[in-house]
């Protein structure tokens, strides 16, 4: 369902600034009913690689493939399966929770009697129809949190990338969170989510990939990795994967 | 590109704009109340000063003349100044507006004027001060008059006949129909307003709309939907362009409902020595003005759109919007300028081809051509604005600005 194939990256640079090669040649696939968790620091790359996979960055090289469209190609048909959550994802303000679920759904293409259906939908499995006529500002976190899901499922979407999704959130917001990124799974859907929390991953994901400095350096279930590296704990294996990668940049160098 | 995915963004937007007060501020209650508050105020305190000015009897001193009394009689019998004898600080007095004006007479004035000989009488005043040119000219004047009947009176005395002192008389008449002394007048200025509120009320929009959104985090939100980013730029600009355009028909209504209040109190207000303008300006001609400034709008639009889109925050957008308020200004002022007239160069100056033809349209003249190139050169900017919005929208650089 998602297959990367070499992504690279590069922001250009200007006078000031040299070129970033944020993402250099990430390659990884993940099927349906699977959760692949993008594990890695902050400016690893996590956020441009599903960025380039919901087609609002173009790769410098490289491409993916998503429920077999091309991301170069064929972005509008990419973005139509698939939804896209992050906490850089918010809300309009002005509009009303049902407003913002029905304007997605609009430009999902749905007509006016599917959009009414599917808004009731996930009224009620998400619990939103207490405040569904109130405008998103007017919102608490939680509740932002749940409209952003409707908005994201709307069109139904077989593929979800999640971009740390539960970043800045409280502990009752993030296990909504989670809970929801399991029945994603449960329902047969592909998902990919970047974090750079531990328990997360070790909670979630069928694989695991550790991103550092833009390259996968080690990918696979989480047993695999434990006997690969004779670790148990996610994080010293973390630690393990970061640091033998600059010892051998040192070493090279 | 999808009409009904544009048109989607567009009602978007459109209700989203409609429920932020600073929008509906810029868009409906700045070109409905300034309108009025211009015309009416303005209009009435011009007026009001101008008869003031009028009416009042300016004090004006007289410096020597003693030894001319058939003069001195003149001026004090003139009810339309109040001859006062002269201090010595009369230029001071005129300075500090005390006294309007002062008269220097030379010594033996009357008896020299009597041998014909041309000594000079010299008028001081303050140029610049409305009150102390409109006391020089009532002074003028007098002088004038006086130089008249003492000439008639000269030449009598010799035997010869009075009316050859004046072999003949000036008349001026005008031939420029009413509306057109307005629209030298006022038609310069009312394209000019317009124009410039077809400007302010898409400035806000268009920043909300683009600017807005990466500082609120949802233009990363709406690029995730399918909409190819072509349509949602369209949808936006149309957005922007309703606001220029509400904008501009809001002014002019506004402009047209408070012209004709204006012209019946300032009709009453105003005596006819004070003739004050003349406020007849024809509906058609306010049409002709919307039509021509309709392209200008969507130039406008997208100029906007597309310089805020490239900004990162609403304060930068500001930064970078705020100078093209003074863009648009300075062509309109040059059209103000006399001299400055529509022909094959002035015609291809955008905003300020606008202005003048509008001039021209309020006047009541339609030079055909000129409108027809003008239509279609704005036309011409217009779409070359709009496609360098779209493709900076497709330009994830200018999206994603670091």
């Amino acid at each position: 369902m998602i297959d990367a194939q070499n992504l690279v990256k590069v922001f250009p640079g200007n006078k000031k600034r040299s070129p970033v090669r944020a993402v250099e040649g990430v390659s990884f696939n993940c099927g349906p009913g699977q959760i692949y968790g993008l594990l890695g620091a902050n400016g690893a790359g996590k956020t441009t690689t599903l960025r380039m996979l919901a087609t609002i960055l173009e790769p410098t090289s490289g491409t993916a493939k998503i429920a077999g469209y091309d991301v170069v190609e064929e972005p509008e048909k990419v973005r139509a399966h698939v939804g896209f959550l992050s906490t850089a994802t918010a809300l309009y303000g002005r509009l009303t929770a049902k407003e913002m679920v029905e304007y997605f759904g609009r430009l999902h293409g749905l007509d006016e009697a599917q959009l009414a259906a599917a808004v009731t939908k996930l009224a009620d499995t998400l619990e939103m129809n207490e405040f569904l006529d109130r405008r998103c500002e007017k919102l608490s976190t939680g509740m932002k949190q749940k409209v952003s899901i409707a908005r994201t499922l709307v069109h139904d979407p077989p593929v979800m990338i999640f971009d740390e999704p539960t970043l800045g959130l409280d502990v009752m917001a993030a296990r909504t969170i989670i809970g929801f990124i399991r029945q994603c799974r449960e329902r047969g859907k592909t998902v990919i989510f970047s974090t750079h929390v531990m328990s997360e991953v070790e909670k979630l994901c069928d694989r695991v990939a550790i991103i550092h400095h833009g390259r996968i350096l080690a990918q696979g279930t989480l047993s695999e990795l434990r006997s690969q590296y004779g670790l148990h704990d996610l994080e010293d294996i973390f630690v393990e994967v970061v640091e033998g990668s600059e010892a051998t940049v040192k070493v090279k160098a | 590109m999808s009409l009904r995915n544009i048109g989607v963004v567009y009602r978007k937007e459109l209700k989203d704009s409609l429920r932020d007060r600073r929008t509906v501020i810029s868009m409906v209650v700045v070109p409905i109340l300034l309108f009025p508050a211009l015309t009416m105020g303005m209009g009435y305190l011009g007026a009001k000063m101008m008869t003031e000015a009028k009416q009042e009897v300016p004090e004006v001193m007289v410096v020597g003349g003693n030894d001319s009394p058939r003069l001195m009689e003149a001026l004090k019998s003139n009810k339309k100044i109040n001859a006062v004898p002269a201090s010595d600080d009369y230029i001071a007095q005129i300075s500090n507006k005390k006294v309007r004006a002062a008269v220097i007479i030379p010594a033996n004035f009357d008896a020299a004027a009597e041998r014909g000989e041309g000594k000079t009488i010299v008028i001081d005043y303050y140029e610049g001060e409305v009150k102390s040119q409109l006391a020089e000219k009532t002074i003028e004047d007098s002088l004038t008059d006086y130089r008249e009947k003492l000439a008639r009176q000269l030449v009598a005395a010799r035997g010869v006949p009075g009316q050859l002192a004046k072999p003949f008389e000036t008349d001026d008449e005008n031939v420029a129909p009413p509306e057109k002394v307005a629209g030298s007048s006022l038609g310069g200025l009312i394209p000019y307003f317009v124009i410039i509120l077809a400007l302010t009320g898409a400035m806000y929009p268009a920043m909300d709309l683009t600017a807005g959104e990466k500082e609120r985090g949802t233009m990363e939100t709406i690029l995730t939907s399918p909409v190819a980013r072509t349509d949602l730029v369209l949808g936006k600009f149309f957005m922007v362009l309703t606001a220029s355009m509400a904008t501009a028909i809001l002014s002019l209504s506004s402009m047209g409902v408070s012209f004709l209040f204006a012209k019946n109190t300032l009709d009453r207000l105003l005596s006819d020595e004070a003739h004050g303008v003349h406020f007849s300006i024809d509906p058609s001609a306010v049409l002709a003005v919307f039509v021509m400034i309709l392209p200008l709008s969507v130039l406008f639009s997208a100029v906007l759109l597309a310089i805020a889109l490239f900004a990162k925050s609403f304060r930068e957008a500001q930064t970078y919007l705020s100078p093209l308020t003074i863009i648009v200004i300075m062509p309109a002022i040059i059209a103000l300028l006399p001299g400055i007239e529509l022909n094959s160069r002035t015609a291809l100056i955008p905003i300020l081809s606008t202005t003048l033809v509008c001039k021209e349209l309020v006047g009541g003249s339609h030079p055909w051509g000129f409108i027809t190139l003008i239509f279609f050169a704005s036309c011409l900017y217009a779409s070359i604005a709009i496609g360098v919005a779209v493709s900076l929208f497709n330009r994830e650089s200018v999206l994603f600005r670091a």
